[in-house]
């Protein structure tokens, strides 16, 4: 023992940008933690009052109860086109949205393909978790072949049902994308790197670089009927081998200041 | 002395056990006497050998952000203390 005085530190508690309101997700859903990742970011940017997000139509379709910050609600899959209105009207505030793989990869696949190519200066938050949740675990864009899902009880058979969609690598060919890069929420070191994945995402747009999206694989306990603890094992052993981690497009601009 | 330690809010916890899979020592266990306000066993912190480091891995993997985290720390590092 040395005689220096130790004193009993807050290490972590709720974000500010967070508020008290209990979510309604299953236990276990990686929304909360993405949603904490994103009020961690907020809060440490100082961006809370200068800060407005757009809640998606599917599990997170209550997100603006959570929250802490000025938030609107759109139609299914148009998200990104309420959005480009929010940066055009207001080019100073950081705007960002929060979709789901149904929600940005289906019926909003125009929307999204647009706002990206258009370059708006606006943040994506792309919850891919590889089903419709909220409907009750139906087949999405983003289903894997061979993924049972309450459509595709049989799994996805790719002959008829097609490949899914890989919206990172799509959305980086676009010149008007700055920021385009995968993680995933399954353990907590790769929570840690999707944090930093925000943040640089939100830079991106503070400097007005373009647009940007990080996609976040998640799971669904649920809908992929198991524990908690078992989603996240397959996620890392069945999304990542077919939506591979990484960035797949950085800004220049962004590349030079510290890795994300 | 401890080195750490969590503080789980009832009010948000539900129970999924994703802590427990993540802490190092495994001093996070399911309390199985009692149910939130939303129906689930709550996780706690039962630390008899002060094991707990304040690592907060278990408030990272949290999906409700239920988990406060206390470390002791020398006064002169220190940023926001316990309340
Ligand atoms: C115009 C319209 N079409 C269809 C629906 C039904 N619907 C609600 S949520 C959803 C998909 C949700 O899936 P996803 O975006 O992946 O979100 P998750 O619930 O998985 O987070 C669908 C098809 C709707 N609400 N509105
Ligand atoms: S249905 Fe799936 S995505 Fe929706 S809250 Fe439950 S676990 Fe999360
Ligand atoms: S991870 Fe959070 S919600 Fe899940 S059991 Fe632990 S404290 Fe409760
Ligand atoms: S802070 Fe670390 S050691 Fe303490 S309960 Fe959480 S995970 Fe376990
Ligand atoms: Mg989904």
């Amino acid at each position: 023992m040395t005689d220096k005085k130790m004193v009993e530190a807050l290490i972590f508690s709720k974000p500010e940008s967070l508020t008290d309101v209990p979510t309604h997700y299953c236990p276990g859903c990686t929304h909360g933690v993405a949603h904490r990742l994103i009020a961690e970011t907020i809060d440490e940017m100082g961006m809370r009052e200068n800060t407005v997000g757009v809640a998606p139509v599917g599990c997170s379709v209550f997100a603006y109860n959570y929250f802490n910050m000025d938030f609107a609600e759109a139609a299914h899959g148009r998200a990104p086109a309420m959005a480009t209105g929010f940066k055009r009207v207001n080019p100073d505030m950081n705007v960002f949205t929060y979709q789901g793989d149904g929600d940005l990869a289906s019926i909003g696949a125009a929307e999204i393909l647009h706002a990206a190519g258009r370059g708006e200066m606006i943040t994506v938050i792309f919850i891919n978790n590889a089903i419709y949740g909220m409907t009750g675990g139906q087949m999405a864009p983003t289903t894997l072949p061979g993924q049972k899902t309450t459509s595709s009880p049989l799994g996805r058979d790719i002959e008829s049902h097609g490949f899914p969609l890989k919206m990172c690598e799509i959305l980086s060919q676009l010149d008007g994308s700055a920021y385009i890069v995968r993680r995933s929420l399954h353990d907590p070191a790769n929570i840690r790197k999707a944090k930093k994945a925000i943040r640089q995402a939100f830079e991106v747009q503070r400097q007005g670089l373009g647009f940007s999206m990080v996609e976040l694989l998640s799971n669904c306990p649920t809908n992929w009927k198991m524990t908690a603890e078992d989603s996240l094992e397959w996620i890392e052993e069945n999304m990542i081998p077919y939506f591979p981690l990484g960035d797949f497009k950085v800004h220049p601009a962004i590349a030079k200041s510290k890795k994300g | 002395m401890a080195k750490g330690r969590i503080v789980v809010n009832e009010d948000l916890c539900k129970g999924c056990e994703l802590c427990i899979s993540v802490c190092p020592p495994g001093v996070i266990k399911m309390a199985a006497d009692r149910f939130t306000p939303q129906g689930y066993h709550p996780a706690e912190l039962v630390d008899p050998d002060e094991e707990c480091t304040g690592c907060a891995i278990c408030s990272i993997i949290c999906p409700d952000a239920a988990i406060t985290v206390f470390r002791w720390v020398p006064a002169d590092k220190i940023k926001s203390t316990a309340p």
